[in-house]
């Protein structure tokens, strides 16, 4: 018979129960007679405090726990792309075809689909010796994703029987004999959410990972298997921020995580996502997402996993060689997750009552990110995991704990700012205040594939943006008359990388997303304009004159050329050449 | 037969605890006997080993630790339904106010509902035509949305919140609605403002109010939002009704959360409310919206007031991160008499997006808010510099934003109490109003936009006067 505890206590998500010696740190138990499924995270003499993923409302002193003895794990395997499931991995899908509208209690479903079949195509044959990580076949998942079955980690032997053909993940592909015993693998492996997956080593990040998004791309790029964040008040565009990278980076796998927020945001993702094509292959991008969908109104412990769930996800398709991108949105909301366990667990509270090991928790999921070498020891295979995490501070102020922890392990920072939002300049990113660290990496990648004078572009733009909030300051004092024609030249351009480059509008069908090269001229066309400015400035040209030029109404419409038509672009600069030169004539 | 304890061996503040007690579930509803035979409610906050921490929502005051006793029910608090509760009023706890608000129940529910599964919601896209054009306009709110109003003490959010309850309609359609009026701590003067706004209208009829008033039992307000989304819920997702939720004051409602929070020791999070505010507040904001093939929704329209008008405030702040947008109420517009007084850049509607364009409201929407939206903001910094330099020290583009800010303000977004614009009308406006600048000016509109619609204002303000009269009374 089962081993059973007692529950000897109930606070909100907190269950403490005694009779419980033996059962391990971070074990899953299932609480009373309605299994409401928990984990173990604290012990003390035989009781042990759990953290319960479900409501406990009508749970009591006495009732039943039934420990498992397993700790929390995630199921990975086909079936994992296009779904959405809860913090615990549980399908929403599924629950909504056999519970209906609302969630109960309770509900254990399997992660994966036991019954669909999977065309199984073998890529070793029998009596090949092979190793953890090694590839044994694929399915094709999707349109998008070749879902590789790997040798499960620490598994090195011969295959006895491998065959293709048509499978559920629960039956045996192949069987592995590592000289002593015979392993039968499925195309399903079980992993712990809070250990990381193995790798081989780790590399530095050194390509960039394109998001589509201009004040990105060009001014504080991101690293494919690099760390960013997204800090803003409420309604600043975090959530459109990620949802805009959801859809457009360059990456080969998603999983977007709704750790706390709003279900409607998970709505739109679900709507959308299968109408949305992907610009590389054209397919719909939810053939390549994942979706973790903990909103504020689900259990808190659940929200609190929900984090892990999707970067053990992320870490599966990294073994494969994918570069994935994970967002999670927010960070703050698994922080008071956190926070609201560690205070019914009555621990030492640090800053605004945050447990003291909050910046070693965000770090080590920090650090889950990474461009590797992939455990499989046949080829040169890399993978990478590139977070992005949301930060919501209260009154956006970025003094706030989760703001600083997060500041302290992430590699790009994106500040969002409300006094952009409130004037509608979207995205919000500050260009002042945000940075990346990334540039120095991705330096020699960018000149060889991109362009040369990439860097020269952002920091002539970059320059002029710092000239300008200068400049506005002695206007503010003696207004704008007191300025030279250049400095008015240096606000006149400034105005126009702000307006016309750096906003964007999300929800405009050609604007949503830039190709890395239209991006690229755009800015071109504007420096030029610049530089053919101060010349004409020079040779007498007037500075009113210059201002009311009629192409500056056609640079502000660049945004607006499709991605392949960029040649329209192009023309702009002999544009400017005659328009300024008539400027002179007259 | 329930067991009747008499063993309280604690009360402080709202809180009391009783021991030796056997089977208690957490959250239960607790039936508290007073010597005088007359009854309180409580709640279970905690249970440990033999002990049971209880929230009394009439307040201890009276409790004795000898004749008080108290009964544990077994179940949560459970609300009593049935169509007949629209034209009802119950009181803070969900019990009819007087007998003539008895309901033979269908059914009954606990307030705590249940999370609605992010699976089954389907998006809000439907437009509300308000008549008001900061909200039509440029702040759209759509069925299903949860849109707060945070005001100031003084301010004339009811005249909003019963202005959007009169005048909200869905395009061509004419369907079943209900109004759910939730009132936490405020005073009888307020609720009677909506009842009698109700009762002119007709639509008393087709409402259910909530009242807990400021001399009512503070903590029951903990209960009180929680019985009015039941009643919503029902109506909507059963009773297929489009129901229209305000929810006044959640200001109240979080004071109440954290005086419990304080009683029970709780380390505080910011300005002393709890770390789980974000949380709790959440399922309250969250039971609203659309469900996949159910003809009803629910649109919530809670208001709070920001203490010292700060928006960064927790109370306003974490229902900012919760909810779908926000109209922010101004004291500064309030002065200079403009009504109603909705500061319009920091207000929001997230939901906008889907909810307005062609065959929804008009392809022109979009672009012409973006416009508008960055020329105001434009218009308020030039109104700033100018204070200091003075106006003359103005370019004369800049002449032209301080002048559009000041008629956007008294002419778009002030408008009668009675006035119902349609959003042509609305819209129109907007063109009416940009149709002063250049056309190099307005980037934020698309060149066909621009082409078609433009013309038919330009004309009109050729003598770059601007007159225009806000839609019809
Ligand atoms: N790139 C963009 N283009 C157009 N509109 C945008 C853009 N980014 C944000 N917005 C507007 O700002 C609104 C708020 O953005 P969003 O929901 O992303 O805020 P948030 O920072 O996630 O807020 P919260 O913390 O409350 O979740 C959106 O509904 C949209 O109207
Ligand atoms: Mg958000």
């Amino acid at each position: 018979m089962e081993k059973i505890g007692n529950i000897v206590k109930v606070a909100g998500p907190l269950v403490v129960a005694k009779n419980m010696s033996g059962v391990k740190m971070y074990d899953v138990v299932f609480v009373s007679e309605s299994r409401l499924m928990g984990e173990v995270i604290e012990i003390d003499g035989d009781l042990a405090s759990i953290q319960v993923y479900e409501e406990t409302g009508g749970i009591g002193v006495g009732e039943p726990v039934f420990p498992t003895n397993f700790p929390l794990t995630v199921e990975l395997g086909p079936g994992l792309i296009e779904s959405i499931y809860d913090g615990i991995q549980r399908p929403l899908d599924v629950i909504y075809k056999q519970e209906g509208d609302f969630i109960s209690r309770g509900i254990q479903v399997p992660a994966l689909d036991r019954q669909k079949k999977w065309d199984f195509t073998a890529l070793v044959s029998e009596g090949q010796e092979v190793s953890e990580g090694d590839f044994l076949g694929y399915v094709n998942e999707t349109s998008l994703v070749k879902h590789y079955i790997m040798v499960p980690p620490k598994l090195y032997g011969k295959v006895l029987k491998i065959s293709s053909g048509s499978f559920t993940i629960e039956e045996t592909i192949a069987v592995i004999n590592d000289g002593k015993s015979d392993s039968d693998i499925t195309m399903i492996q079980k992993w712990p959410v809070r250990i990381p997956r193995p790798y081989r080593e780790k590399i530095n990040p050194s390509i960039p990972l394109f998001t589509g998004q201009r004040v990105v791309d060009m001014f504080f790029p991101i690293a494919k298997g690099g760390t960013a964040c997204v800090p803003g008040p409420f309604g600043s565009g975090k959530t459109v921020i990620q949802h805009q990278l959801a859809k457009w980076i360059d990456a080969e796998v998603i999983i977007y995580i709704g750790c706390g927020e709003r279900g409607n945001e998970m709505t739109e993702v679900l709507l959308e996502f299968p109408e949305l094509k992907d610009p590389k292959s054209g397919e719909p991008l939810m053939k390549r997402t994942v979706l973790i969908a903990n909103t504020s109104n689900m259990p808190v412990a659940a929200r609190e996993a929900s984090v892990y769930t999707g970067i053990t996800i992320a870490e599966y398709f990294r073994d494969m060689g994918y570069s994935v991108a994970l967002m999670a949105d927010s960070t703050s909301r698994w922080a008071e997750a956190m926070r609201e366990i560690s205070g019914r667990l009555e621990e030492m509270p640090g800053d605004e009552g945050y447990p003291a090991y909050l910046g070693a928790r965000l770090a080590s999921f920090y650090e889950r990110a990474g461009c590797v070498k992939c455990l499989q020891k046949t080829d040169e295979l890399e993978g990478a995991i590139t977070v992005i995490g949301a930060v919501s501070p209260p009154g956006g102020d970025l003094s706030d704990p989760v703001v600083q922890a997060t500041l302290r392990v992430v590699k790009v920072f994106w500040s969002l700012e409300a006094r952009l939002a409130y004037a509608r300049h979207f995205p919000a990113i500050s260009w002042l205040n945000s940075y990346s660290l990334y540039n120095d990496n991705i330096k020699d990648f960018v000149i060889d594939n991109v362009r040369e004078d990439y860097f020269d572009m952002q920091s002539e733009a970059m320059n002029l943006l710092e000239k300008e909030s200068e400049l506005e300051e002695i206007v503010r004092l003696v207004g704008i008359d007191s300025l030279s024609g250049q400095d008015r030249l240096v606000l006149l351009t400034a105005k126009m990388i702000r307006e016309d480059f750096l906003h964007q509008n999300a929800y405009h069908e050609v604007d949503t997303y830039t190709a890395i090269d239209k991006q690229y001229k755009m800015i071109k066309t504007i420096i030029y304009f610049y530089n053919q400015a101060q010349y004409y400035l020079k040779m007498g040209a007037d500075i009113e004159a210059l201002e009311n030029v009629s192409l500056s109404e056609k640079i502000a419409r660049m945004k607006y050329i499709p991605n392949d038509e960029t040649s329209r672009i192009d023309e702009l600069e002999k544009e400017i050449d005659n328009e300024f030169n008539s400027l002179i004539k007259q | 037969m329930l067991k009747e304890y008499r063993s309280i061996t604690n009360i402080s503040g709202p809180l009391m605890i009783v021991e030796e007690v056997e089977g208690v579930k957490y959250e239960e509803l607790v039936e508290i006997k007073m010597d005088d035979g007359s009854s309180r409610n409580g709640r279970v906050l905690e249970v440990n080993n033999d002990k049971a921490l209880i929230q009394v929502f009439e307040g201890t005051t009276g409790i004795d630790t000898e004749k008080t006793s108290v009964k544990f029910t077994g179940k949560g608090i459970h609300m009593y339904l049935s169509p007949d509760i629209l034209g009802k009023i119950f009181n803070g706890l969900g019990r009819p106010k007087s007998a003539k608000d008895q309901i033979l129940p269908e059914k009954s529910l606990d307030i705590n509902g249940s999370p609605i599964n992010p699976y089954s919601r389907d998006y809000p896209n439907e437009f509300i035509q308000t008549g008001i054009s900061a909200i039509d306009g440029l702040n759209t709110l759509v069925r299903g949305q949860k849109l707060p109003i945070f005001t100031g003490s003084g301010l004339p959010h009811n005249r909003i919140a019963a202005q959007i309850a009169r005048q909200s309609a869905v395009l061509g359609k004419e369907e079943e609605f209900a109004v759910v009026f939730v009132a936490m701590g405020i005073t009888f003067e307020e609720s009677q403002y909506f009842i009698d706004d109700f009762t002119k209208t007709g639509a008393i009829n087709r409402s259910v109010l909530i009242l807990n008033l400021a001399d009512d039992p503070a903590i029951e307000r903990i209960a009180t939002p929680r019985v009015g989304l039941t009643c919503a819920e029902y109506l909507a997702f059963e009773k297929n009704m489009h129901v229209l939720i305000i929810l006044t004051d959640m200001t109240n409602y979080c004071e109440a959360l954290k005086e419990i929070s304080a009683a029970r020791k709780e380390v505080p999070g910011r300005r002393g409310y709890p770390g789980y505010m974000y949380t709790d507040l959440a399922t309250i904001y969250e039971r609203a919206g659309r469900i996949k093939g159910k003809k009803g929704s629910i649109t919530q329209i809670p208001i709070l007031t920001m203490p010292e008008d700060d928006k960064t405030h927790p109370i306003p702040d974490l229902t900012g991160y919760i909810t779908e947008g926000q109209i922010i109420l101004s004291r500064s517009f309030h002065k200079k008499k403009i009504s109603p007084p909705i500061d319009v850049l920091p207000s929001l509607s997230r939901l906008k997006d889907k909810g307005i364009g062609k065959d929804k409201t008009r392809e022109d929407h979009a672009d012409l808010f973006n416009q508008l939206y960055a020329a105001y903001a434009r218009g308020k910094e030039v109104q700033e510099l100018a204070v200091i330099l003075g106006e003359a020290a103005l370019s004369d583009i800049d002449k032209i934003y301080f002048k559009f800010a000041e008629d956007f303000e008294a002419i778009y977004v002030s408008q009668g109490e009675y006035e119902n614009r349609t959003i042509d009308q609305t819209l129109d406006l907007g063109w009416k109003l940009l149709s002063v600048f250049p056309r190099t000016e307005l980037k934020r509109i698309r060149d066909e936009f621009l082409d078609k619609y433009l013309p038919l204002f330009k004309k009109e303000s050729s003598d770059k006067k601007i007159t225009v009269s806000g839609g019809e009374k």
